[in-house]
């Protein structure tokens, strides 16, 4: 890593508790929202910090601005339509902000 | 690879590992590492099993101050007993008599390799990756492990920068076994979360 890369973070959005809806893209390139969770409306469990953005760094390029980085936790029930466990069974996904959208 | 080429015993290598040797032989070629370095992190890699996590879900069961600190900040948890988790956040996730939490990575194979060495085959295999995420219960089952219905399933999908461990539910008749034979009882599977730690002592796991 080059000594005079600048470090810089964008600012959080979202808060634990947010409700949010991953973004229904489709970009070309190392993206790494899980195709199945896109379009899909969740709450943020946490913030985990602010890293360099995967979609830069796969091209050699710095990665900054660094994005926040949530874990956001979605109902099975809403996600597979053939969903056999509990209503309340989650799944928890590490997803950047660029890829939320507010409710 | 041409197949009329003497390669003697040895089988030919895959197009994966030719990558490598060309790869590793050019760096030190150029002076940007050496053998004697590359040596030295292959046996770091080879040092690290899953006792490592083991021992902090051991330490985690004995004291519950550890424990809360383990749940606040794994990665300050793991460096507490001596383990490195470099550049990347460790998450720990607590299952409770209501929850029951297991771990995959859909979009390749992130697994806490600092805490519990090389990830087996079938972490990586599409088959577990790809099931674990919408049938955990069917998927869990096949391990040997039945998730009551009154228990809540949560699925961590590792995707970016945050690794995970599940902190097992401490078996019962154990209060009075000791750290190391705490330590003995936590199987790589149980910190995955595809099995719950049972008071028998752990077999090796297999691939």
């Amino acid at each position: 890593m080059p000594e005079t890369l600048e470090r810089s973070e964008v600012a959080a959005r979202f808060a634990p508790g947010d409700r949010v809806r991953v973004l229904k893209a489709a970009p070309l390139g190392h993206v790494r929202t899980p195709w199945y969770i896109r379009g899909h409306e969740g709450v943020v469990e946490r913030l985990c910090g602010a890293f360099p953005n995967p979609e830069e760094l796969a091209y050699a390029r710095t990665g900054e601005p660094r994005q926040p980085l949530y874990r956001v936790r979605f109902l099975q029930n809403q996600i597979w339509p053939e969903y056999a466990g509990r209503e309340d069974d989650v799944i928890e996904i590490e997803i950047f902000q660029h890829w939320l959208e507010p409710l | 690879m041409s197949s009329d080429k003497d390669l003697g015993t040895y089988q030919p290598l895959t197009y994966y590992q030719m990558m490598e040797v060309s790869l590793r032989e050019l760096l030190v070629e150029k002076g940007v590492i050496s053998e004697a370095e590359v040596e030295r992190a292959m046996g770091e890699i080879g040092a690290r099993s899953p006792e490592r996590g083991a021992r902090m879900v051991a330490r985690a069961w004995l004291d519950p101050a550890y424990k809360a600190r383990m749940l606040a900040d794994g990665s300050k948890a793991a460096e507490e007993l001596g383990f490195e988790v470099p550049g990347l956040r460790l998450i720990v996730v607590e299952n409770t008599p209501d929850t029951h939490n297991v771990i995959v990575c859909t979009l390749c194979s992130c697994y806490p390799r600092m805490l519990l060495g090389i990830p087996p085959e079938w972490y990586k295999s599409r088959n577990y990756r790809s099931r674990v995420v919408r049938e955990p219960r069917a998927v869990l089952e096949e391990f040997g492990t039945a998730i009551p219905e009154s228990m809540q399933i949560r699925v961590h999908d590792s995707t970016a920068d945050m690794r995970y461990i599940v902190l097992p539910v401490r078996p019962a008749g154990t209060e009075k076994l000791s750290e190391d034979e705490l330590v003995a009882l936590v199987t790589r599977d149980s910190l995955i979360g595809v099995t719950i730690v049972t008071g028998e002592p752990a077999v090796p796991p297999t691939s």
